[in-house]
């Protein structure tokens, strides 16, 4: 039992003051005649709901209004965060609607949707929320009965005293009145009603039926279309020549901003023509323009004589290789990538004279405010933001570039301006997963175990691209990882899973080739470096070794690992984003060529808060995971992508992917995200799957367009 | 500019356009029918897929001038009250995640089931092979569509 958990009251106290507003003191559905027989109105619930804290609103008509704050981009969090405050506050889940909160810095904190972050952040306060507004029920339920709260229980929305029942939505008006508890207590786990069971996505019908839901659904009277002609990486703007441009109907004017064209008009369809239509010379800042091959170059050079970032160094790597029996050396390259969401970049943006409204797809409401008040000249509070449903995000709309686009816009025409980019636009317009090259190295003494690990890296505009605290350091005597990074004009930024997206592969591929070359089983070599970390660690472990051992053996045990004759398995596990994933991949050889079947993944989140959308995130993270490892390629010609729409920017597709099936390690402990962690592995266990099956090692993504890969049908259905 | 009538949804409109507007933009711009999504205007995603004579057509693509008498159906009009069997099932097994990608993923469904009311495995991923989905939902999409099928027979 979670007892005494101290509530903030000042944010409690501020919310139920400032909410409902007395507006249906009463006004009372419950003790109306019939209340079953009354249709309640969506809109009536939403106007009737009381203000219980930022969380949630309660109606007199028994519906719960329950705001979720944090941007949905798919990962399911506007379902599974109010399932949490329904717990808490005992409520029948068909009584809540959900609504999102808009940007509100007073009543939530770290409204952002990145790092998979959101679950373990408020996971604790969510449920606050929740058990403190059914405290304030029930006050004021024993208050009306003359009765002490310990005499009273809840079930499904009502307080319940021997054979008497109230309904919330009866108490509500004396509730809100009550003081907000300063402790509450929260359910013990296996109380749970709600968490746990599959709830389905709360905006299901909205998007299955057409309705406007996304920021690009977004229309209002009077605003204008805006599309933008961005410069190539490492180019700015000499000279446009606009006329033949502004001579398409429907186009209201060409203006230029800090290396952009934009074109202006009534609707998107002219903007898309007359973009053709633009003439535009550009010329170079500085020095060369990038090209993929002088990436290639750059890398090698880099990884050759470049002067490494030291991110950790345990033992001595030179003495361990020197008296290594065996050197096993392998070099893994990925290339850029775009986040490609299916609903391109968009926003909405009304520059007034008193304050900013922006509405669109954000994963950072508050970086668009701050970007905007600093545009405008604005404090940040005089900057309010809408966040509609996002059609995919995958770390682009962590960015506010295409905000900051927006306003500058409506600043510069002052009218409220709906800024579009065309899929060319988003795939050329920057912003990428980094290019990254590793290089490993192992040292093997002649009983075959592992006594040195050298790790080096370079990436594009990729920070530290390594995790040096993740396994298999702590595990090994003497290791050493290095970060080298190369500054491009050529802008990246965080891309589901960012580094792990890639790193994971390179490192699980390297794994599976020590184990090669130690005569190891895959799985008997991880084991046995869990069990040395265990015993002897080495240096800091940021990983739980228990957690991480679990799901490797609960992945064995359920993919039938080595049990399977004709059947060629590929291993791989990750820890990252405080979560633990272990895949195994099947390959077999179909006429001469592998096939592979199926994916194994087994997931330790903690607590599973919704089966549904779990089991949704860890599928979409492997076919995220496997299409990009197995089919896409960005290059770079003079600074612009070669690849600038789908019919050569190459996504999975229905036929390419293999049976799924997902396991979760049920522990109890606190819930983390599920975004991101089931991509990491996937590239691994395929590859090392396809070693298995072929005999080919493929290092380098995407690995159809490899030598090794020629003549290859992985993706074909069976 | 020139005059268009359309028959969209069992409703008549009239819009001016330039002949060579795409349906989805005459749909979202134009006449506020937003369920139909832009994602890559050159026909290699699906998500713009609306019903032309109940065929499954890439409205991105389709210019104004060449829909004449036909009849559009979007997902709006999918059906009355949102209980197409196709979108009961997508929402029985919960096939969405940002959801962007499903109206066109719906529409294309629905179109095959017309013809084929009963599609194979093998007929499912041909009839849905292009449409993309980014959050890749492709195995509850395959579900969705034998469900649907199963409802409708």
């Amino acid at each position: 039992m979670n007892k005494g958990l101290k509530t903030n009251r000042r944010d409690f106290l501020k919310i139920a003051a400032t909410a409902g507003g007395g507006l249906l003191i009463g006004f009372n559905w419950s003790s109306c005649d019939s209340p079953k027989m009354k249709v309640v109105s969506e809109e009536e619930i939403m106007n009737s709901a009381l203000g219980f804290n930022s969380y949630l609103s309660i109606s007199p008509t028994d519906h719960v209004v329950i705001f979720s704050p944090n941007p949905e981009l798919g990962q399911n969090i506007k379902t599974s965060f109010p399932m949490i405050v329904a717990e808490e506050l005992d409520v029948d889940w068909s009584k809540v609607r959900v609504k999102q909160a808009f940007l509100d810095t007073e009543k939530y904190d770290r409204q952002v949707t990145g790092g998979s972050g959101a679950m373990p952040h408020s996971w604790e306060r969510l449920r606050k929320a929740g058990a403190t507004a059914r405290q304030m029920l029930l006050q004021a339920a024993a208050k009306r009965l003359g009765v002490s709260v310990s005499d009273l229980r809840t079930e499904k929305g009502q307080v319940i005293h021997g054979s008497e029942k109230l309904s919330y939505g009866d108490l509500a008006n004396e509730a809100a009145l009550v003081p907000v508890p300063e402790e509450v207590t929260l359910k013990n786990t296996k109380d749970f009603k709600i968490i746990g069971t599959p709830i389905k996505n709360v905006d299901n019908r909205a998007m299955f039926t057409g309705q406007p839901l996304y920021g690009l659904d977004f229309y209002r009277e009077g605003m204008v279309h805006a599309m933008i002609q961005r410069p190539p990486f490492g180019m700015k703007l000499k000279s446009v020549d606009s006329a033949a441009a502004k001579a398409v109907k429907g186009v209201k004017d060409v203006v230029t901003f800090k290396d952009n064209v934009a074109i202006i008009g009534e609707s998107t369809w002219p903007l898309m023509k007359a973009k053709k239509q633009l003439k535009i010379q550009y010329e170079p800042i500085d020095g060369q323009l990038e090209s993929s091959e002088f990436h290639n170059r750059i890398f090698d050079e880099m990884l050759d004589t470049g002067k490494g970032d030291v991110k950790r160094e345990d033992g001595n790597v030179n003495t361990a290789f020197r008296s290594a029996a065996k050197v096993i050396k392998s070099e893994y390259q990925c290339p850029f990538l775009s986040h490609s969401p299916m609903e391109p970049m968009n926003f909405f943006a009304h520059v007034k004279a008193d304050g900013v409204e922006l509405i669109g797809p954000t994963q950072t409401p508050d970086r668009a405010r701050n970007a905007a008040a600093e545009i405008c000249g604005f404090s940040p509070d005089k900057v309010t933001v809408e966040m509609t449903r996002l059609g995919g995000g995958f770390g682009r709309r962590l960015r506010a570039d295409f905000v900051e686009e927006a306003v500058e816009l409506s600043k510069m025409l002052k009218a409220p301006v709906k800024l579009t980019w065309s899929r060319e636009d988003d795939l050329t317009g920057g912003a990428y997963r980094p290019a990254v090259k590793y290089r490993f190295e192992a040292a093997l003494d002649s009983n075959n175990e592992l006594i040195g690990y050298k790790l080096r890296g370079v990436g594009i505009n990729a920070g530290n691209c390594t995790r040096e605290n993740n396994f298999p350091s702590g595990s090994v005597d003497n290791l050493l990882i290095e970060s080298l990074e190369y500054k491009s004009p050529i802008t990246t930024n965080a891309w589901r899973a960012p580094i792990t997206n890639f790193l994971a592969f390179a490192e699980q591929s390297f794994l599976d080739e020590v184990a090669e070359a130690a005569g190891k089983d895959p799985v008997a070599l991880r084991l046995e470096l869990l069990d040395r970390a265990k015993k002897n660690p080495v240096g800091v472990i940021h990983y739980d070794i228990d957690r991480m051992r679990t799901v490797v053996e609960t992945a064995a045990e359920k993919s039938g690992w080595g049990k399977k004759p004709g059947v060629s398995q590929g291993f791989s596990v990750y820890f990252s984003h405080r979560s633990y994933v272990a895949q195994v991949a099947e390959a077999r050889m179909v006429d001469g060529k592998p096939k592979l079947d199926k994916i194994y993944a087994v997931t330790d989140c903690g607590i599973v808060v919704n089966p549904t959308g779990a089991d949704q995130q860890v599928r979409g993270g492997m076919v995220d995971g496997m299409g990009h490892a197995m089919f896409t390629n960005m290059t770079f010609t003079d600074g612009i992508a070669d690849q600038k729409n789908f019919d050569t920017y190459r996504l999975i597709k229905m036929n390419e992917i293999p049976e799924i099936e997902t396991h979760f390690i049920d522990n109890g402990i606190d819930p983390t995200g599920l975004g991101e962690p089931a991509l990491p592995p996937t590239g691994g266990a395929i590859a090392n799957a396809i070693f298995r099956a072929s005999g080919k090692r493929v290092r380098n993504q995407p690995f159809m367009e490899q030598e090794e890969m020629k003549n290859v049908n992985l993706g074909d259905p069976a | 500019m020139a005059n268009y009538k359309l028959q969209i949804n069992g409703t008549n409109y009239e819009v001016d356009v330039d002949e060579d507007t795409p349906l989805l933009w005459v749909l979202r711009d134009n006449l506020g029918l937003v369920g139909t999504k832009y994602s890559c205007g050159v026909a290699q995603c699906g998500a713009c897929t609306v019903h032309v004579n109940g065929e499954a057509v890439r409205s991105c693509v389709l210019p104004i001038s060449a829909v004449k008498e036909d009849k559009i159906t979007t997902i709006e009009g999918l059906s009355e009250k949102g209980d197409h069997p196709v979108q009961q099932a997508w929402e029985e097994v919960d096939v969405a995640q940002c959801g962007y990608c499903q109206a066109g993923q719906i529409m294309t469904a629905a179109a095959l089931l017309k013809k084929n009311p009963n599609p194979s495995d093998e007929e499912i991923i041909n009839g849905m092979n292009a449409n993309i989905c980014r959050c890749g939902t492709y195995h509850r999409i395959k579900e969705a569509v034998k469900l649907a099928s199963a409802k409708t027979n």
